[in-house]
Formats: structure tokens, sequence, C-alpha cells
């Protein structure tokens, strides 16, 4: 059911592709193959592969229980927000806070996610900006 | 001779101080990761692209740097599927079978050490191979018009599906989804952009080293998330115990050492086949070869240099049609074209004329890596087996962490880190559904090449389609692509079904 599924968002996706490719503006100055082609040629592809897929689907794959879910959904938040925080919060202490939160969630002790979570980000600030003059983002107090 | 000048320039290249020193760190680093489970050839190199270019290296220590590496890497996963019968990265899942039998009956460290010659033995006449075979497939390549590499670039993606995935279908599907997302972008030929939504950020294109490092670097940390391994390695299974194997033992293995090293270099030259396919077939027929009495599978030590040796050669044998014709073979090697890609070096028939320097540079460095790696896999094996001591649930978050250290460091954009979790998710739903990431990494980075020789083929011949299978040269190649799609559709299902079989969820992104 899953492989099903998958295979009519895949046909989704292709059908969204060509509408997007039509909607192409052409430049008067084109080739003669112009850039709408290779994309339709492509979204051929893909609408054939995932009709395949919906006809013929694999075997369910095992899926992680909903608890499992979420924590990769929160993990996902978790990064999305220091992504964003990088350049408001500065890199040591937004990389801290996303180190200690991935270490506490893969099985770590709080004191033990703490201490990977500063370990990292001071690591990876001595070593790749200090030693190796790589630039990170700045934040209010310049690291 | 023109070949042993030209190695013996590639030597005055790579024996600088510089170079010497980034060969032995990337050996080191990639022992390091193919060691760890959870790292492999793929996703190690990965994460390291961003940094070798915000360190401004250039184009042959870069180069240098990440083959270490990945040779590495190929030597590095034997250590944990000899020790703990989990592969350490996917090509060294055929060296648990034999390996970790051996190390149960107390002969860790013969089967370390024995299956370090292997791999030396694989790697170096594996580069001995690339020497010899690619010059020549250059001089073919030279033949090549836009047709014929509209119809390369057809053949790398059709051959690809057959070993990477168990279903053609989602080979394809992923295929034209990396070629897709290559479309992104402002159109290289008219102006015009396409499939940018307004996004200004997207006029440039997605930078195919995020959908790297989102694919195979993220999404890995995903894998580890759901199935919550934090634990590390029970220390006690950790002892060695002598060092060095007999000799009669490695006489014993020297007549299978060079025949898997033979076939591994085939299988690493085969576009889409890679190192697990080369270590695959160089077991499967050396069991059918010399296993009269039924040790295999029981510790026998020619079942672990069989393919520890095929591997090595594979890797080396990948790199040949990634540098003659700029078409990679497997997944690391992708990898490596999207650095050469990034430093605007096109590989391909005229980098060997045009920059021989780095063609035979890195050709030297390999050389000299193969040797570090030897000195580092046997005496120090003892340093990389404790690297296993550490928990998954510190090393992940260093992972992440360093990905997007990276990425951020060359473009110093946030958008770009937005982008890249987008493609660890869509890495992790993909690899659920079995989808291999392979094609779509191939896909993002060679879609541009692939379109632009398109539309130049049709446009020198005024339109006309017909053009693409005019030749005889490209009548063949679209004749092996549409072989290699089909053949794996009828004959490939026992194969891959074997392959698959030992497969781990964890690191199991295809090298």
């Amino acid at each position: 059911m899953s492989d099903r599924i998958f295979g009519v968002v895949g046909l989704l996706l292709a059908i969204g592709y060509v509408f997007a490719a039509l909607a192409i503006e052409e430049s008067f100055l084109s080739d003669a193959v112009g850039p709408k082609a290779f994309p339709l040629l492509l979204a051929a592809v893909l609408g054939i592969s995932s009709l395949v897929i919906v006809l013929r689907p694999d075997a369910e794959p095992d899926w992680p229980s909903l608890g499992r879910l979420v924590e990769i959904a929160a993990a996902v938040v978790v990064m999305m927000l220091y992504a964003q925080m990088l350049p408001v919060a500065g890199f040591v202490l937004a990389t801290a806070f996303a180190a200690g939160y991935l270490a506490w969630r893969l099985g770590s002790g709080l004191i033990e996610a703490v201490l990977t979570g500063i370990g990292t980000s001071v690591g990876i600030y001595v070593i790749f900006h200090l030693v190796l003059g790589l630039s990170l983002a700045k934040g209010p107090w310049g690291f | 001779m023109d070949l042993l000048s030209n190695l013996g320039d590639g030597f005055a290249i790579a024996l600088t101080w510089q170079n010497l020193l980034l060969a032995l760190l990337g050996c080191f680093l990639g022992t390091v990761m193919g060691a760890l489970p959870g790292l492999g050839p793929s996703n190690g190199v990965a994460i390291l692209i961003p940094l070798a270019f915000t360190l401004g290296l250039g184009a042959t220590p870069s180069l240098i740097l990440l083959t270490s590496v990945y040779y590495g890497a190929m030597y590095g996963g034997r250590i944990s599927s000899i020790l703990l019968n989990i592969p350490g990265d996917e090509p060294a899942m055929m060296t648990c079978l034999d390996g970790h039998p051996m190390a149960k009956k107390g002969l860790a460290g013969e089967a370390l050490s024995l299956s370090g010659i292997a791999s030396f033995v694989g790697a170096f006449f594996a580069t001995w191979g690339l020497i010899l075979l690619a010059p020549q497939l250059v001089k073919i390549a030279l033949l090549f018009g836009p047709a014929e590499y509209f119809a390369l670039f057809a053949l790398a993606f059709m051959t690809l599906g057959g070993v990477s995935s168990t279903n053609q279908a989602k080979s394809a599907f992923a295929a034209a989804l990396g070629l897709g997302l290559a479309t992104i972008g402002v159109d290289t030929q008219t102006g015009v952009p396409r499939f940018t939504f307004g996004e200004v950020h997207l006029y440039d294109g997605l930078d195919f080293l995020v959908a790297i490092v989102g694919l195979f670097a993220l999404s890995e940390v995903f894998i580890f998330l759901e199935n919550r391994h934090g634990g590390n390695a029970d220390g006690s299974k950790l002892k060695i115990g002598k060092l060095y194997p007999p000799m009669s033992m490695i006489k014993q293995c020297i007549p299978t050492m060079l025949r898997t090293s033979f076939l591994g270099f085939l299988a690493g030259v085969l576009p889409g086949a890679g190192a697990s396919l080369g270590s695959f077939i160089s077991y499967s027929m050396e069991k059918r070869l010399v296993d009269k009495e039924g040790t295999f599978g029981t510790g026998d030590p020619r079942g672990v240099a069989a393919p520890e040796a095929g591997n090595n050669a594979a890797a080396g044998g990948a790199l040949v049609p990634m540098l003659a014709l700029g078409v990679p073979g497997s997944g690391t090697t992708a990898v490596l074209l999207a650095v050469l890609l990034s430093l605007n070096i096109t590989p391909g028939p005229l980098l060997f004329t045009q920059n021989p320097d780095v063609v035979w540079g890195l050709i030297a460095a390999l050389f000299i890596a193969n040797f570090m790696l030897l000195a580092m896999n046997i005496p120090m094996v003892g340093l990389f087996t404790r690297v296993l001591m550490v928990p998954s649930r510190i090393l992940m978050p260093i992972v992440a962490m360093v990905s997007f250290v990276g990425i951020y460091g060359i473009s110093g954009s946030s958008f770009d880190l937005m982008v890249m979790i987008g493609f660890g998710v869509m890495g992790w739903v993909l690899r659920k559904f079995d989808v291999p990431l392979v094609p779509i990494i191939l896909g993002t980075l060679l879609g541009n090449a692939m379109e632009n020789n398109l539309r130049r083929a049709v446009t020198i011949d005024n339109g006309d389609w017909w053009t693409l299978v005019d030749t005889p040269l490209a009548l063949s190649l679209w004749a092996i692509a549409i072989i290699g799609f089909v053949l794996p559709l009828i004959i490939g299902r026992k194969v891959k079904a074997g392959m698959h079989a030992k497969r781990d969820d964890e690191g199991s992104i295809s090298d």
C-alpha cells in the first residue's frame, strides 16, 4: 500500500512538473530545442516509473511507530530552528544546543548530553575556526 | 615511456609536504569513517568536501585528501565486520561472512592483518589498472560528439539502476528526480528561469553539495534517531590477539587475492556497479572456485581475502570512468565528481590533456596513500578498534554538526541549510521506500551537462532529433544502455537478492 501511495505522489509530481515546464517563458533567442523539451522528457520518465510503482508495488517497508516518527519530526524542527538561529545566537551557543539535543534524543543521559553539546560546539569552533580559519556564524558576542 | 614519465611528474606533485600530510590525514580519517558503522565512503567524503573548499585547497590537494579518504574507508570497513559482525560500510558486508567466524575462533588479529594485505593487493593492482586503462578509454572518448555524450549519460543512468536497487522502476524514478532537480534555476542556454517559482535563491540552481550532504549524511542521522541505536560496541569483543598471520596463510590466499583483484577491478569499471558488487562477486566466485571442503562461511582465510581484495580493487576501478569519461560508476565517485565540478574542472578526455597534473598527481597520491594505509592498518589497527568504542549517541550529533558547518562555510546562508534539511528528510523517506540515492546525486550532478549535450546535438543538426541515433558509436552506446537496463530485469533478481540479504539498515547507502 505504501508503494502505491508513493507512486501516486510521484505521478502528481510528474504532472505538476509538466505544468511548471509548460509555464516556462520562451525567450525569442531560443535554440532549436528550447528550455522545455528536456524537462518534458524527464516528466515522462518520472510519470512512467511512478505508474509502474503503482501497478507493481514492492513489499511494505518497515514503518517506525508513531513515537519514532514524532522523534524524527522533532529533530527536523530543532535543525530548522538551528539553521534560523545560527546568525542570531552565534555558532557556539546554537551548536551546543542542537548537538546536545541530538545526543539526548539518541539516548545520552542529561549530563552526557550537555557535555557532548558543549564539547562538539567548542571542538568544532577551535578546530575549524581557530586552527583552520573557516568562517562560522557570528552571534552578538562574535562567536 | 610516456606513461612512466607522466607517473614521474605525478610523484613530483604528490611528494610535497602539504600533499603528503593531506594524504596521511585522509587515510586516517577514511579508515576511521570506514570502521564506524553509519559513516561510509560516500557520506564520509561528502561531509569533508565543503571543508576542503573553505580551506581554500587547490584541485590536486583536495582530490588527494578526498580520494585518500575514499581508499581509507574501503580499508576501514572490514574492522567492524570482523570484530563485531556489523559491516562498517556496505562494501564490507561480505567480509562479515568469514571474518567474524575467524575472530570467534580467536584469530581476530590474523583476520585483520590478512584482510589488510588483501586490501593492499586489490588497491595496488587497481591503481595500475587505472593507469593502463584510463588513457585507452580517453582515446575512445575523444571520438565522442554531443550525441554520443547524451547516450553515454543515459547509459550511466540505465545501468546504475541495474545494480543499485532491487526495483528498476524506482531507480528510473530516482534518476528522473535527480535530473529534474538539476533543471531548477536559470536555463544556461536561453537565460530564462525555470522552476524557480520566483524564489531568488533558486536562480543559481540547487547547489549539489547541499543535496549530497543532506541526502547522504543527514538522512543517516535520521535513521539512527528512528532506530535509537545510541550504544557502542561491546569492549570485550575488541580483543585482537596476534597481529601477523603465518606465512602459510598468506601463501594460501595469494591466488585468491590476484583473481579477485582482477574481478573486482572489472566490476568497478562497469558503470553503476561500485565496490559492493565487487566484493560480492569476488566472494561468490572464490566460493565456487576453491571452496571444496565447504569451509567458506566458517572462518576460511580465503573468504576474508576475497571480498577485501575485491572491494578495494573495485574502488580503484570505479575511478576509471569517472576520470576518463566524467561519468562516475558509484556513489562515492559521484561525490568525487562533485568535487571536480565545484573546482571548475570538467572530468573527461580533456582532463588528461588540459590538467595532466591533476590526473597524474592524483594517481601518484593513490600509490602513496595505499602504502600509508597498509602501515596504518596492520601495526596500528589497535588504534582504530578503539574508535569503535565511541557510541553513536555522541558520534551522530558530531556528524550532523560538521555537515551544517561545512555547508554554512560555503554559502553562509540559512536558506541552504534549510534546503539541506529538506534533502535529509527526503533521503530518509526514499531510503524507507528502497529508492536508491545514488541516481539522484548523479542526476543533480550531470543534469546540466546531459541537457546541454542533447540541445547541442539537436541544434547542430537543425532540429533533427534523429541525430541522437545517427552514428554507429551512439547506436552501440544506446544498445549497451538498453541491455544494461533490461538484463537485470531478467537475471538480476537472484544476484541482488544475495547482495541485499545481509544488508543492514544503517550505513546502507550504496558506496
